[in-house]
């Protein structure tokens, strides 16, 4: 386990994360290690409660853990300002939820533009690293719509799209095809396959569906109450 | 985040709640307005007494007496040594001295006399004042009928209206009529003593300029000077201490001096005097401010002189209003504080119903400061607004209040006035305080939001 940055994107050392729940302790993600190498499609399996979303969140850097450590190109977050935090979400990941997470009264562009503002991009280089991602998700006749004027699975390319304009190393997503049909979501995971080998991105995603992430992704790690139970492909 | 972005972002937020952002934004520009209103109504008094004040020619003259001094109104008494100096005489060149100390405007003495007009065949008493040239700018001539002195050794006349009234029933057709004044001249008396039939009441008195010396006295003589009359006035301006308004025929002060009348201090000034130069019971000194009162009066102190001013009264008067500015100052800020408790209400509101927006922004990025700055910005917009919108409110209604007042006074045939004014450094504060105040209730809001968990905020649905 003494891996250089360079053979892991992201690795957590026995990290666990627990609530106080009255005077029960929860225990969200309980002790978990796992590492995921750079430009690997890792699918994240485990029934509901499991502690997938928690364990992602602990990645992306939304959340803190109670304990143990996570490294991100060998940079500890579970140390990092919270400034730091903000930089690590805005840089060095991408996020896509089962809810889109679009700001509805954006059109598209506007919110593929959002990550490039928080970033401090010059304005004039916005435009056509907003038009890169969105050629990429194939959605440049929608540049103008607002999230209600689009479909489900367009919404999630859109979502898509925002967590790539920024050019981050690894893409978190969490459920990224549990609010579409499986014909739309096949097309989601065929983007993120595409961008995963085109790109080289690294890819953590939660998923419910087994046979899925077995087409899909390249290893699938297993979690149950809060545990690894198991990881597909041990380093 | 770059300001720009900020601003947008901020600009974009506040458009999307329009109704409420608006109301904010109105409830601080009440607050503002009713700053602004009251400010603008006490500076505005402030101005326009400090206005009347200073033109009413009490508070830019200082009266000087021949009586090395005495007690002034609230002013200390001279020192025992000044008292017991022999008095020192106002004369001729006691009066060239003064008028040629910095910041003084004009030295006249005090001309008033009792005299008989005939107008139109018939005859009236009345009094004659002399009119100094500064007395121009003075405010009892700003709403008069006709014309101030053409120059200031004119044979014209104002008539102060009661007067005015008495020599005809329609005062204002008397502009550009004449009269003939009747008064008494004194004559230095030549070598031989002819004129022992002066009346006894106004006898001898000091001889004039143009007779130096041992001239023993004078004859009084009848003489008739006619007049054109070129204006009517509500009162006569104070030309000296003890005489408003009392003068209801005014003529130039150079012209009444030429009359040389037989004046009853005059005579007060002979049985004291061996002196047969012209000299003065006393002397007003006009000078160019009112802030300059001070200097002047200690200069002619300095010459053994009495002095007087109504310097003393301004000063508690400008404290008064002092004191009025604060309690309306507090007032109005009252109701900005009220205005900024719903900036605080809007700004909580929007974080309950914006709580998602917020969690999705973290997740792309941005930092607590991010947020926070943004919220800040949201709320210095809607005091930037509402400080605008809120002076241009005041000053509508401080505009209401003059023009209300000035109808009210147009019926009653009074002048009009300015109530309120709004200058610029009002404008400027007022603006910059609304923007500071809604900062201020930014704060809790913003440090809110900014601390709002992400992770919570993107499972709420
Ligand atoms: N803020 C919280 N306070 C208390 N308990 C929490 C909190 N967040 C998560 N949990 C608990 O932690 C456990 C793991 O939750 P998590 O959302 O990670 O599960 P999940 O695997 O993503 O489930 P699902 O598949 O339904 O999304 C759950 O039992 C949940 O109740
Ligand atoms: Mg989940």
């Amino acid at each position: 386990m003494t891996e250089s940055a360079n053979e892991v994107a992201i690795r957590t050392d026995r990290v666990s994360r627990s609530y106080q729940m009255g005077d029960a302790l929860v225990h969200a993600v309980d002790d978990v290690t796992v590492a995921i190498r750079p430009k690997e499609f890792v699918a994240l399996l485990g029934s509901s409660g499991s502690g997938k979303s928690t364990l992602l969140n602990l990645m992306a850097g939304l959340d803190r853990p109670t304990s143990g450590a996570i490294f991100a190109h060998g940079r500890n977050l579970a140390e990092m300002s919270s400034a730091d935090l903000a930089q690590h979400r805005n840089h060095t990941v991408g996020m896509v939820f089962q809810a889109f997470n679009l700001l509805p009264r954006m059109t598209l562009e506007e919110n593929v533009e959002l990550p490039l503002r928080l970033a401090e991009v010059d304005r004039d280089e916005r435009p056509s690293r907003v038009r890169e991602a969105v050629e990429r998700v194939r959605l440049s006749a929608r540049l103008t719509h607002r999230p209600s004027e689009l479909s489900g699975g367009e919404q999630q390319r859109a979502a898509l799209a925002r967590a790539l304009v920024n050019r981050p190393t690894i893409l978190l997503a969490d459920e990224p095809t549990g609010n579409l049909d499986s014909v739309t979501g096949d097309a989601i995971l065929h983007l993120l396959q595409e961008i995963n080998e085109s790109l080289g991105m690294t890819i953590v995603m939660v998923t419910h569906d087994r046979d899925r992430a077995a087409r899909y992704a390249h290893r699938i790690v297993t979690m149950g109450d809060g545990k690894l139970l198991s990881d597909g492909n041990k380093i | 985040m770059k300001t720009r972005d900020l601003t947008e972002l901020a600009a974009r937020n506040l458009r999307e709640a329009l109704l409420r952002n608006s109301l904010t934004t109105l409830g601080i520009a009440v607050g503002v307005a009713s700053l602004v209103a009251m400010l603008s109504l006490g500076v505005g008094l402030q101005e326009l007494a400090n206005k009347k004040l200073s033109k009413s020619g009490l508070f830019d003259a200082v009266f000087v007496s021949s009586r090395a001094n005495q007690r002034g109104f609230g002013r200390p008494a001279q020192s025992e040594t000044a008292t017991r100096e022999p008095a020192k005489i106002l004369d001729d060149e006691a009066r060239q001295k003064i008028a040629a100390l910095p910041n003084v405007v004009e030295v006249y003495p005090e001309i008033r006399f009792p005299t008989e007009i005939q107008f139109e065949g018939k005859p009236f008493s009345t009094t004659v004042a002399g009119i100094p040239p500064s007395a121009k700018t003075e405010g009892a001539f700003d709403g008069m009928k006709g014309n101030f002195f053409s120059s200031p050794d004119a044979d014209e006349a104002i008539l102060q209206i009661e007067f005015a009234k008495d020599l005809s029933n329609q005062p204002d057709s008397l502009i550009g009529k004449n009269l003939v004044l009747r008064y008494a001249e004194r004559q230095a008396l030549p070598a031989e003593p002819s004129p022992k039939k002066s009346d006894p009441d106004k006898p001898s008195a000091n001889s004039t300029d143009e007779v130096t010396g041992q001239s023993p006295g004078f004859s009084i003589l009848p003489r008739e000077k006619t007049f054109h009359i070129i204006g009517i006035v509500e009162t006569e301006p104070a030309t000296s201490v003890g005489s408003f308004g009392r003068g209801r025929l005014l003529i130039p002060m150079q012209v009444a001096e030429i009359l040389r009348v037989a004046q009853a201090n005059d005579l007060r000034g002979l049985l004291r005097r061996s002196s047969s130069k012209q000299t003065y019971e006393s002397l007003t000194v006009r000078v160019k401010s009112p802030s300059q009162v001070k200097s002047v009066e200690d200069a002619i102190q300095q010459m053994g002189y009495g002095t007087f001013s109504l310097l003393d009264a301004t000063k508690s008067l400008r404290l008064v209003f002092a004191v009025f500015d604060l309690f309306l100052g507090i007032f109005g800020s009252l109701a900005l504080a009220v205005a900024s408790l719903g900036i605080v209400n809007t700004l909580v509101m929007a974080i309950l119903e914006r709580r998602r927006e917020i969690g999705i922004l973290k997740a792309l990025g941005a930092a607590d400061r991010d947020i926070r700055r943004l919220f800040f910005a949201e709320a210095g917009v809607m005091g930037l607004l509402g400080g605008i919108f809120g002076v241009t409110l005041g000053w509508l209604i401080g505009t209401a209040l003059t023009f209300g007042t000035n109808v009210y006074l147009h019926k009653r045939d009074l002048p009009p006035i300015d109530l309120s004014s709004v200058p610029w450094w009002m404008v400027a504060s007022a603006i910059a305080f609304s923007i500071v105040v809604s900062l201020a209730a930014g704060i809790y809001p913003a440090s809110r939001a900014a601390k709002l968990n992400p992770v919570e905020a993107l499972r709420y649905e």
